[in-house]
């Protein structure tokens, strides 16, 4: 049945690597954090029975190795201990499966620092932030900068002569440096815009004009920090991409059959546009760990400041729920990149029918 | 030799090469013509600049020109060990999995593109996070290496299978090279262009991901580095102090050092590839 429908098959082909992706990519979370010397569990347990009386110590210790089934339980559901008192630890693969079935329900157990806080309260709050700031921005940028670049491709001269640089410039700056010279000038120097934080003090997130009216005019210049750069990478990528078309023989073909230029613009952009979109995919990865570093510059309420105090406070439950999201996000978007690029290539039509 | 005049004739090329130079010179005669010192206080937290200490102080009082400069070392060092980690890594995955296709290549393509997706900053923060104590500056580089690969060897990969079925390669098979050989003799020379100019790039990359981690509260415990100097400078208030240089400086070195890589990187392109001249 598949075999008639292509486009479904690559759609299907795709979601079943992506599955896998997400496997290892869940494999990785785990393991990672208990390969150091820094052990999560010992430190989780540190954390927890620090500054706290034993009784309380020993009820708040026992409740995270119950959570994240540290501890071999016995019939009764209490945590076995040896015969010093010592908690028996689980094996390691009984944890990672635990932490599997876990993961699959979105249970990411509870934060350290803001205790009785689940994890996944914690994203829920800082989620909405981070794709606010990043969708629109890494989008608009992408589209824009393709824009510039095949301008700039077509039209050489002053334009490209002007273009070119700003846009190798403002590619070359890392997001964390362009991030902070803004804070410094726009905000704290001139003080056109909030430098750092959401949204005013005195507002609670709600849906209310006084807060949108707020959170936009923060939103300026982590806004403007993301996107120039996305505008500056994008343009480049597309400039060479025009030029490899512009060189080849079916634009001079269409020249020489006197096709309007506006014409022979949109062939050679529609062109050039598929490799950038495959680009997209792979970029999004790097634009989101970069937008992670600007939101901790801004003091942005998103993910990345979540991991930043999470990462300072070595609140692991919190470090690997944001960076398993940061990943799932990032899995999806490329997944929909896939999706958009076996519906706009006929290529992938063609090679899948002709098999 | 005339390869050495085409680059210094583009212009671009020896603006970018000329910058990176710099940079380099004054990391590396940096500390013989000036007194860097970086643990003793000269002076009162964030003094501004004077003539005796041309860029000022930090949040703690020691001298910016000697922390600039040792940050400086740091970062160049991190970025050639990152960049060479990374590009001998790739380049080895994607010439022996680009020359042997069949069950090697797919098992080597698919590694590479599940790893390609999986964002490499968030690795590395796993990885940093869980190394707490010993946290060196080598080890960082390291992991930089070993976790930003991924691109340079699905970019060789399609280089190596365009040679793969070249007369002089087959040649060499009926002579009797090994795979190794072969790839080694017959494939990697017509590329060492394109290695090169994936060594400049995951430089960058490297120097960016030391920046980046260092900026989470993750650099090394045991140096001075561009990315730890901006760190500190954000968490002690040198923004909303006014004290500009205790972070200008070092966002002006980043950027320079990167932006000198990018420009080397694409006039590279423009004279390997005779399509995208003039």
């Amino acid at each position: 049945m598949l075999s008639n429908h292509p486009t479904l098959e690559h759609i299907f082909r795709r979601a079943g690597w992506y599955f896998v992706t997400f496997l290892v990519a869940i494999t990785i979370n785990f393991f990672l954090p208990r390969l150091g010397d820094a052990n999560p569990v010992d430190t989780i347990l540190a954390k927890v029975s620090a500054g706290l009386d034993s009784a309380s110590a020993k009820a708040k210790e026992e409740a995270y190795l119950k959570e994240f089934n540290l501890v071999e339980l016995d019939a009764t559901g209490n945590v076995k201990r040896d015969a010093r008192g010592k908690p028996v630890r689980t094996s390691l693969g009984r944890q990672f499966i635990n932490y599997l079935g876990m993961s699959v329900r979105l249970d990411l157990g509870s934060s350290i620092l803001q205790h009785p806080k689940r994890v996944s309260e914690i994203i829920k709050t800082a989620l909405p932030w981070t794709l606010a700031l990043q969708l629109p921005t890494i989008v608009f940028g992408w589209l824009l900068g393709n824009l510039l670049g095949a301008l700039a491709a077509y039209k050489r001269g002053v334009f490209d002569r002007v273009l070119y640089p700003l846009a190798l410039l403002a590619s070359a700056i890392p997001a964390f440096c362009f991030g902070m010279l803004l804070v410094y000038v726009l905000g704290i120097r001139l003080e056109w815009f909030p430098a750092v934080g959401g949204y005013d003090d005195g507002l609670t997130p709600e849906v209310s004009w006084a807060f949108f009216q707020s959170a936009s005019y923060y939103y300026v210049l982590p806004f403007l920090s993301v996107f120039l750069i996305v505008v500056g990478g994008q343009a480049i990528g597309m400039r060479s991409m025009c030029i490899y078309e512009l060189g080849s023989d079916y634009v001079k073909y269409a020249k020489l059959l006197g096709i309007k230029e506006r014409q022979i613009l949109f062939y050679m952009f529609r062109n050039a546009m598929l490799p950038q979109l495959t680009g997209l995919a792979l970029a999004l990865g790097t634009m989101t760990s970069g937008a992670l570093i600007t939101e901790m510059i801004f003091s942005y309420p998103g993910l990345g400041m979540a991991v930043l105090t999470a990462i300072q406070g070595s609140d692991y439950p919190l470090i690997t729920g944001c960076t398993l999201l940061v990943t799932i996000c990032v899995l999806i978007a490329n997944f929909s990149v896939d999706v958009l690029i076996g519906f706009l290539d006929p290529r992938i039509r063609a090679a899948q029918l002709g098999k | 030799m005339k390869l050495l005049k085409t680059l210094l004739g583009s212009g671009s090329f020896a603006f970018g090469m000329g910058l990176f130079l710099l940079t380099l010179l004054s990391a590396l005669l940096g500390p013989l013509l000036l007194h860097v010192d970086v643990s003793t206080r000269v002076g009162l937290a964030y003094l501004a600049p004077s003539s005796s200490h041309w860029l000022g102080t930090d949040h703690l009082g020691l001298d910016m020109v000697s922390l600039l400069i040792s940050g400086l070392r740091s970062s160049l060092y991190v970025g050639f060990l990152a960049g060479t980690v990374a590009t001998t890594v790739g380049t080895s995955i994607g010439l022996y999995g680009g020359y042997k296709g069949g069950l090697i290549d797919d098992v080597l393509t698919l590694s590479t593109n599940l790893f390609l997706v999986i964002p490499s900053l968030i690795v590395l923060i796993l990885l940093s996070a869980s190394i707490e104590n010993g946290r060196s500056l080598t080890l960082i580089a390291l992991i930089i290496g070993c976790t930003t690969w991924t691109w340079s060897a699905r970019a060789v990969r399609a280089q190596a299978v365009s040679l793969r079925n070249r007369d002089h390669v087959a040649l060499a098979r009926i002579n009797g090279y090994g795979t190794f050989g072969i790839v080694l003799f017959h494939i990697m020379p017509y590329l060492l262009s394109y290695i090169f100019m994936v060594f400049i790039l995951q430089m960058a990359t490297g120097i960016l991901c030391e920046a980046s981690l260092s900026m989470l509260g993750l650099g090394p415990y045991d140096s001075v580095s561009l990315g730890k100097i901006l760190n500190e400078a954000k968490t002690n208030e040198a923004l909303t102090d006014g004290a500009w240089w205790a972070f200008a400086p070092a966002l002006v070195l980043i950027t320079t050092i990167v932006f000198s890589l990018y420009v080397i990187n694409t006039s590279l392109e423009g004279v390997f590839n005779p399509r995208l001249r003039k």
